[in-house]
């Protein structure tokens, strides 16, 4: 069975931490970190594996911080 | 089977399906987080990208928060005066008239300063694309109130909230405009979510290809946050916005095609 995996990369460094990426993800896959980055801000970081790839975190970011994979895994 | 799968095996080049586009130069965005300038750049050069269009283009820049927007496209652009991109853009068309050309500006440009030129170059039915931000504020010079400004609205000159007795009543600049005949397309849109920021895209996609026949005036308004302005997070500006925002500026197609879109489809919401 073909089955849709997603991926996602954030920069971190470029990450405002506005959050509104959290409310975009239908997976709930992104969650703020407890750490900063250099400029002091909470980025958002993947926090499971249930991203699809639908590109919706990517669209809504102000900062275009996201990158995102997509593939289809062949399973048996 | 698929636990096997290892996130090396997805991040390869061949499986992006969305990364920043390279029309926008790779530094730090100079707005607030959660502004939605942001996302309206990207979606501009993404679709500048899509046509094909981005060594045949040339952009205006307003005066305000998204003066800087020079820094960010990388395509032609050109500073205005505060208010006056409509000139300048009618000027750039007319001598160019095989160029792509766009104006880029916020409500206190547009809507304010430059109520006259945004009217008439309108009247006149340029040929070119306003991109008109309205954020209810004027954000960059620290949240005064603007024409957009909603009634009751706190903003840092209105602290007890605008009063329309003394302050006037909030301009509906789009559709003012939308009524005179040099418009083709008018529509507001918003780019807070994602459908949201799909629509907007396919407002731009039209806007230019519009102007690929010469068609006159494309108008896009989009209904912005600014949570420095309005003191929230962005997060609660967004929902603030769709609470307030929205049904004083209905979002949808105002003018399809040179036609006034009827009343009752223009408020169709979600």
């Amino acid at each position: 069975m073909a089955k849709i995996k997603g991926d996602i990369v954030i920069n971190v460094e470029r990450c405002k931490g506005c959050e509104v990426c959290i409310a975009a993800c239908p997976t709930s896959v992104i969650a703020m970190s407890k750490e900063v980055n250099g400029k002091g801000y909470h980025f958002a970081m993947k926090v499971n594996d249930t991203c699809t790839g639908c590109i919706n975190c990517a669209l809504v970011c102000p900062d275009g911080v996201i990158t995102v994979y997509r593939a289809k895994i062949t399973t048996e | 089977m698929e636990d096997q799968v290892t996130k090396i095996d997805i991040r390869k080049d061949e499986n992006i399906v969305y990364k920043r586009t390279d029309l926008l130069v790779d530094r730090p965005l100079s707005y607030c987080p959660g502004c939605g300038h942001g996302v309206v750049h990207r979606m501009l050069m993404e679709t500048l990208e899509e046509m094909d269009i981005q060594d045949k283009t040339i952009g205006v820049s307003p005066v305000g928060c998204s003066v800087l927007a020079y820094d960010f496209m990388n395509i032609d652009m050109l500073g205005a005066a505060h208010g006056r991109a409509p000139a300048l853009a009618t000027a750039i068309k007319r001598l160019w008239p095989e160029r792509f050309v766009f104006t880029y500006q916020g409500d206190g440009d547009l809507a304010a300063i430059g109520t006259a030129e945004t009217i008439h170059a309108c009247n006149r039915g340029e040929n070119f694309v306003i991109i008109f931000i309205n954020n209810g504020i004027y954000g960059m010079t620290g949240g005064q109130m603007a024409p957009t400004t909603l009634p009751g609205m706190r903003s840092s000159t209105s602290p007890y909230g605008r009063d329309v007795a003394t302050m006037g009543h909030p301009l509906k600049i789009t559709e003012l405009i939308a009524q005179l005949p040099g418009t083709y397309y008018v529509t507001r849109q918003a780019v807070h979510t994602p459908n949201h920021v799909r629509r907007t895209k396919k407002a731009l996609r039209k806007a230019f290809e519009n102007q690929k026949r010469n068609t006159g005036i494309s108008f896009i308004e989009v209904v912005s946050n600014c949570n420095s302005g309005w003191k929230m997070t962005p997060v609660q500006s967004n929902k603030w916005m769709e609470d307030n925002m929205f049904p004083f500026y209905p979002l949808g197609d105002i003018k399809v095609d040179g036609q006034l879109v009827p009343k009752k489809e223009t408020a169709e919401k979600e």
